[in-house]
């Protein structure tokens, strides 16, 4: 489905990717995991093509991605600090949204809006809103228009334990329904129920790409956090 | 497209600056028609203010608004549109309030005082300038990322186009006042939209003789048919290549 061939990108000296290729199919779950300033955002940019690459390719359904933008109406994109114009409030930036995107969509997908309790917020201001609710803000928007590819930068973070369960249920429940949901996270005990691949980047280099099975046997660990734990241990030791 | 203009223009009407710009352009061509027992002196000192106002305010706001509006377009470029729309969206949406803004602020002083065509030349100028600075500060946005910078390129080429170019011009006539350059300066004025509107209002003034033998070249070239036409080429090309300047370079840039 989404198909990254020898993605470079560099930002003046820093080569924030580094010859990155990875495949993605529907039906998976995949985890971007990496130290701070690895690289996945960069690369999730790229994908969405907000960061345009210096060389190599990406494909969204076999059609690359520089020349044709309609794909992202596919995509559903949480980023990790959700930047909104200031003056509007959550209700118009919601019917923005849906006045913008709307086209060919029949229902939206209002499940986390009534579930974030956003419906009794939607006279607030953007600007006066707290980080933890403009994140709900942004999961609601990434949902909303029910997506088949899911990209979410940092969902959990700033959300409080009720809010990121909700959003976790609705990520197994869209997974499962067979779509394609991309996760950065530095919290790798919540990616445990989640995902069934892991990306492991570090210097914008792609490190590994594995299930999420394969990783546990290779390591012999049970949990997620203590497989990668393990992983990165190795590769400050060499 | 139209759906991000309407977005565009609400958002701009929101904050109070374009509405409080036509409330002071209303003021001053109300007050200046009604300073000179003469409309058509009225309409030559009105021309002096406007040619200062006009670039300035749609300049500053535009730039200013451009920052501002950076979340607006982060959201829009990860949604289903193409950077082009978006980018055209905005400057239609910023053109259109600006140029209603001075329509409705000078524009009915003009007509109900001085409705001749040196008043719709003036009308016209107005617009075209406040179209053509929108289409600059886009392109100063765009080109730097610090926005205390970004606001200081657009004062700096402010400077330039209403100051600077003035000096600059006087310069060169001085310094080789010995050399024929009145049809030099004819192209001169091709680099500079204001002087560019200046010119032809002055022209429709019959204020020409002021300008010297230089302005008889002037009237020569501008005063005809003939001349109309590539002078509003060149203040069209002064819209279109900032215009395309920014698009280039908004399609490549990083968000």
């Amino acid at each position: 489905m989404i198909i990254a061939n020898n993605v470079t990108k560099k930002f003046g000296k820093l080569t924030a990717l580094d010859n990155v290729s990875v495949s993605c199919s529907p039906g998976e779950c995949i985890a971007l995991i990496g130290p701070n300033g690895s690289g996945k955002t960069t690369f999730i940019k790229c994908v969405l093509g907000m960061v345009v690459c210096d060389s190599g390719f990406i494909t969204f359904n076999d059609k690359n991605i520089a020349r044709d933008w309609t794909y992202r109406r596919h995509i559903g994109y949480m980023p990790q600090i959700g930047r909104y114009p200031d003056n509007m409030t959550i209700g118009q930036v919601l019917t923005m949204m849906k006045d913008i995107r709307g086209k060919g969509v029949n229902a939206t997908d209002d499940e986390l809006i009534h579930n974030f309790g956003l419906d009794i917020l939607l006279d607030k201001r953007m600007s006066n809103l707290s980080g933890g609710t403009r994140q709900k803000v942004s999961a609601a928007l990434a949902f909303l228009f029910s997506p088949d590819v899911l990209i979410l930068d940092e969902p959990t973070a700033g959300l409080d334990p009720v809010a990121s369960e909700i959003l976790k249920e609705k990520i197994i429940s869209e997974k499962e329904k067979g779509k394609l949901v991309m996760i950065t996270s530095h919290i790798l005990s919540e990616l445990d129920d989640l995902v069934s691949q892991v990306i492991y980047m570090q210097d914008g280099k792609l490190c590994f790409h594995k299930t999420i099975e394969a990783l546990k046997n290779e390591t012999g660990e049970a949990k997620l956090s203590k497989a990668i734990a393990n992983v990165m241990l190795q590769k400050t030791a060499r | 497209m139209k759906k991000i203009i309407k977005y565009v223009i609400i958002d701009i009407l929101r904050n109070k600056i374009v509405l409080a710009y036509m409330l002071f352009l209303l003021l001053i061509s109300i007050s200046v028609f009604n300073l000179e027992d003469n409309s058509a002196k009225g309409l030559l000192s009105l021309l002096n203010v406007i040619l200062i106002i006009v670039p300035l305010v749609s300049i500053l706001f535009s730039t200013i608004y451009m920052y501002n509006s950076s979340e607006f377009l982060e959201l829009l470029t990860s949604q289903p549109l193409q950077r082009k729309t978006i980018w055209l969206s905005l400057f239609t949406g910023l053109s259109v309030s600006l140029s209603v803004a001075f329509l409705l602020g000078a524009g009915i002083p003009i007509l109900l005082f001085e409705a001749t065509p040196t008043g719709f030349m003036m009308l016209a100028i107005g617009l075209i300038l406040s179209v053509i600075f929108v289409a600059i500060s886009m392109l100063a946005a765009v080109k730097t990322r610090d926005k205390a910078r970004g606001i200081g390129v657009a004062i700096l080429l402010w400077l330039y186009f209403s100051v600077l170019f003035d000096g600059l011009v006087l310069f060169i006539l001085f310094q080789f006042a010995d050399y024929p350059l009145e049809h030099l300066m004819v192209g001169m004025s091709a680099l500079n939209p204001i002087d560019l509107g200046r010119i032809l209002v002055l022209l429709q003034l019959d204020m020409s003789a002021l300008l010297g033998y230089t302005g008889a070249v002037f009237k020569n070239f501008f005063g005809s048919q003939a001349g109309l036409l590539p002078a509003f080429a060149v203040m069209f090309a002064w819209i279109c290549l900032p215009l395309w300047f920014s698009l280039r370079k908004f399609n490549r840039k990083d968000l």
